[in-house]
């Protein structure tokens, strides 16, 4: 019989105030017996609604069965059959949208916190040593996968899964994309990113930094060089900017480039040499999950203010919920409904303030929700030394501009149909490169469904 | 790791690097750049391609020790090796077939890029007449290189202890007055040299184009922080870039955003090396 309790077991968290100063995890995650303790509040029902909100299918009442009866590993095992990065997606998922927001248990209080079990059995696998990584038997095929984001390791997994013979390309000096660079540490610990690399190297996937495909290489010399498949998962490109005055003044910076120097160059650490700017009052602009970890990452550069300035009401906020709760516990200041107008300068160039004007909520627009309207007058200027845009970004146009027969659509994403395919043969793509910015676990959806369509059409070539 | 295969000091503060980096080296053109890191715990910073050997497959830079991380290269010697050495990024300088006659002018170690271009334009059978200036006859680099792949070279220091004293601009403007009909002028160098280049070229409109070197992280088109404004419109100077149409870039902008960590690397420095500079 399940527990019936209404709610989840809480988990602990570092204090708001302390971990606003520090880059250290904020959440510290279940113990054993918490984690036993909730996954006891799971039904295990038959028609299984949960796994249907999953982008890569973790069979979830099995693997949470296995955590109810004290066998970890066996449920990491049962995880990692479909997923092969699980203490990445139980920390980053937006998963009240996804598998938790299918859960019964959900409708009359809290669904199972299905989140936070996957990412146990992950940590607690990875704390024990490990499991045994199978190599399976190299089936003699070779596919390269460009770029080490989400969508590239999940499709590098689940090929090596099957034998092939996976090398991956990646352009910076250090494997994992968005993982290393966007996603700070605080949310994410490199660590657990560069050990999730390091199983699926032990299934033989080889990585190549230093790697600009559509550089230094360009698509279709991979494929002469005797790779029957590619998947490109060049991820998101240039960051978008407003196109307001005074963006290009001194302290106005991408989320992207803020975000790059504080987590793939360590700018926080006194000892790295990558600076970074430290400001006392910043704007971020933008209210995604890249838009927290630019103001939380602020605040722990030691802001006195941070603030969000966001266009629409929280109820719109495309922000993972525990994010934007995070980021009001740790002090962040919410500015809903205001759009910036113009960034205004001192006389040497750097910013003083953001002008922004009032909105208000009118009828709905194409995407569902109501869209914003000035409110004329409302004018005022935010007093600010930092201006952080994160309103998104559009894919890198590299690979298009080097590459034949790959088509883009108009926002420069790659095309591809319902197997990822694109529209040159044995070329594949998924992640941020064909949907623009989105999330990690739908990158590594993309990336699964790819390797999918990948091993069917070598097979039929063979 | 990526080795370093020559190293000469071309003056007190210029270096000239030959690293290996077959892959570079195959794909490499004149006006591309490369990122290093020198170590685990290095920047990221680009630097112009001086030169490639394809066969050798090694790529040639040449850089002034002006900063932190141009210090920490600086320090490493023939045999060592770097940790990151990525390229060719950015896109190769392009020179129409209509061009016939052309002006290069390079400032400082801004010649290390000039040459190349230089000698491409040379290579392609073009006049080319280059105008280098440098602050004095010390730091006078590559003269004898540049007088091989120019019709005319004009070097000019500062202070007048060799060549022309003046300024490159003054010697620009003085050739085209005296009836040189340049078909474009190529100006690589600081970044006021390179705007006062498009201010006195601007009113004959011969078309310029500079080499521009904004900060940057990435060098992928992932960061943005290599923004420039030209034409009143963003470009990347890693992927649109790095050389540009000088008439249309606002350089003041980007003589600013260049000064963003100025007094950031003072610091760091100091706290490196206990307040003495050693880079």
């Amino acid at each position: 019989m399940a527990d019936m309790r209404l709610t989840k077991i809480p988990v602990t968290e570092q204090d708001p105030k302390v971990r606003a100063r520090n880059f250290e995890e904020v959440c510290l995650g279940y113990t054993a017996d918490e984690a036993v303790a909730e996954a006891k509040r799971c039904l295990n029902c038959k028609n299984k609604p949960c796994v249907s909100g999953c982008p890569v299918s973790v069979r979830i009442p099995e693997f949470i069965e296995k955590v109810s009866m004290g066998e970890f590993e066996e449920a990491y095992r049962i995880i990692t059959s479909t997923n092969s990065l699980p203490a990445i997606s139980g920390r980053v998922c937006p998963q009240e949208r996804q598998c938790e927001s299918k859960c019964v248990r959900g409708i009359k209080g809290e669904p199972v916190a299905i989140g936070r079990l996957e990412r146990f059995c992950a940590d607690y696998v990875m704390k024990n040593g490990g499991v045994s990584a199978e190599k399976p038997d190299n089936n003699g095929h070779k596919v390269a996968i460009v770029g080490s984001g989400p969508a590239g390791l999940t499709c590098a997994g689940d090929l090596a899964k099957l034998g092939y013979d996976v090398t991956i390309y990646e352009a910076f000096h250090t494997a994992g994309g968005v993982l290393m660079y966007g996603i700070p540490e605080f949310r994410l610990p490199k660590a657990i990113v560069q050990s999730e690399i390091e199983n699926l190297k032990a299934m033989g996937v080889k990585v190549m930094t230093n790697m600009v495909i559509g550089k230094v290489m360009s698509v279709d010399e991979l494929l002469d060089e005797g790779y029957e498949a590619i998947f490109i998962g060049s991820g998101a490109g240039l960051p978008r900017f407003m196109g307001i005055e005074g963006e290009g003044l001194v302290g106005v910076y991408s989320a992207n480039e803020y975000l790059t120097r504080i987590n793939l160059m360590k700018a926080y650490l006194e000892d790295y040499d990558t600076p970074v700017k430290k400001s006392n009052k910043v704007a971020v602009v933008g209210g995604g999950n890249v838009a927290m970890d630019a103001a939380r990452s602020a605040m722990r550069l030691g802001a006195d203010k941070v603030y969000i300035v966001y266009r629409r009401s929280l109820d719109e906020l495309p922000a993972r919920k525990e994010e934007v709760h995070h980021a009001m516990e740790e002090g962040i200041e919410f500015l809903i409904l205001n759009n910036p107008e113009k960034i205004l300068g001192d006389d040497e160039g750097n910013v003083r303030a953001v002008e922004c004007v009032k909105m208000e909520l009118g009828e709905p627009d194409a995407s569902g929700r109501r869209s914003p309207v000035e409110i004329k007058g409302s004018e005022y200027e935010l007093e600010v030394d930092t201006v952080i845009m994160a309103i998104g970004t559009s894919p890198n146009p590299l690979i298009k501009r080097t590459t034949t027969g790959l088509e883009t659509n108009n926002r420069g994403c790659l095309v591809v149909n319902e197997a990822m395919k694109t529209t040159k043969d044995g070329v594949y793509a998924g992640g941020d490169a064909v949907t623009g910015a989105a999330t990690v676990i739908l990158a590594m959806g993309a990336g699964k469904t790819a390797a999918k369509s990948i091993d069917e059409y070598i097979k039929s070539n063979n | 790791m990526y080795k370093i295969m020559r190293k000469k000091m071309l003056n007190e503060q210029v270096v000239l690097m030959e690293v290996y980096a077959p892959h570079i080296a195959k794909k490499a053109l004149a006006g591309q750049f490369i990122i290093f890191r020198v170590d685990e715990k290095g920047e990221r910073i680009p630097l112009t391609i001086a030169d490639y050997d394809r066969e050798k497959g090694t790529v040639t830079i040449i850089f002034q020790t002006i900063g932190l991380s141009t210090g920490r290269l600086a320090k490493l010697d023939e045999g060592d090796s770097i940790l990151d050495f990525v390229g060719p990024l950015g896109v190769p300088t392009h020179f129409d077939e209509n061009v016939k006659k052309v002006a290069v002018v390079g400032g400082g170690v801004g010649c290390a890029i000039a040459y190349p271009q230089a000698k491409a334009l040379f290579n392609m059978g073009c006049e080319v007449d280059v105008i280098a200036g440098f602050r004095n006859k010390d730091i006078v680099i590559l003269e004898d290189e540049m007088k091989k792949v120019s019709t005319n070279l004009y070097v000019t220091t500062d202070d007048g202890s060799y060549g022309t004293k003046g300024f490159v601009t003054n010697v620009l403007k003085d050739l085209i007055d005296k009836g040189n009909n340049y078909d474009a002028v190529v100006a690589i160098g600081p970044v006021p040299m390179m705007k006062f280049v498009c201010e006195v070229t601007k009113p004959y409109g011969i078309k310029t184009i500079v080499s521009l070197n904004p900060i940057m992280v990435d060098g992928t088109g992932m960061c943005g922080g290599c923004r420039v404004t030209v034409g009143g419109v963003t470009k990347y100077a890693c992927v649109d870039g790095p050389d540009f149409d000088g008439h249309e870039v606002d350089f003041d902008e980007l003589m600013r955003r260049n000064n963003t960590y100025k007094n950031h690397e003072k610091n760091h420095i100091c706290r490196l090396t206990g307040g003495v500079r050693n880079g």
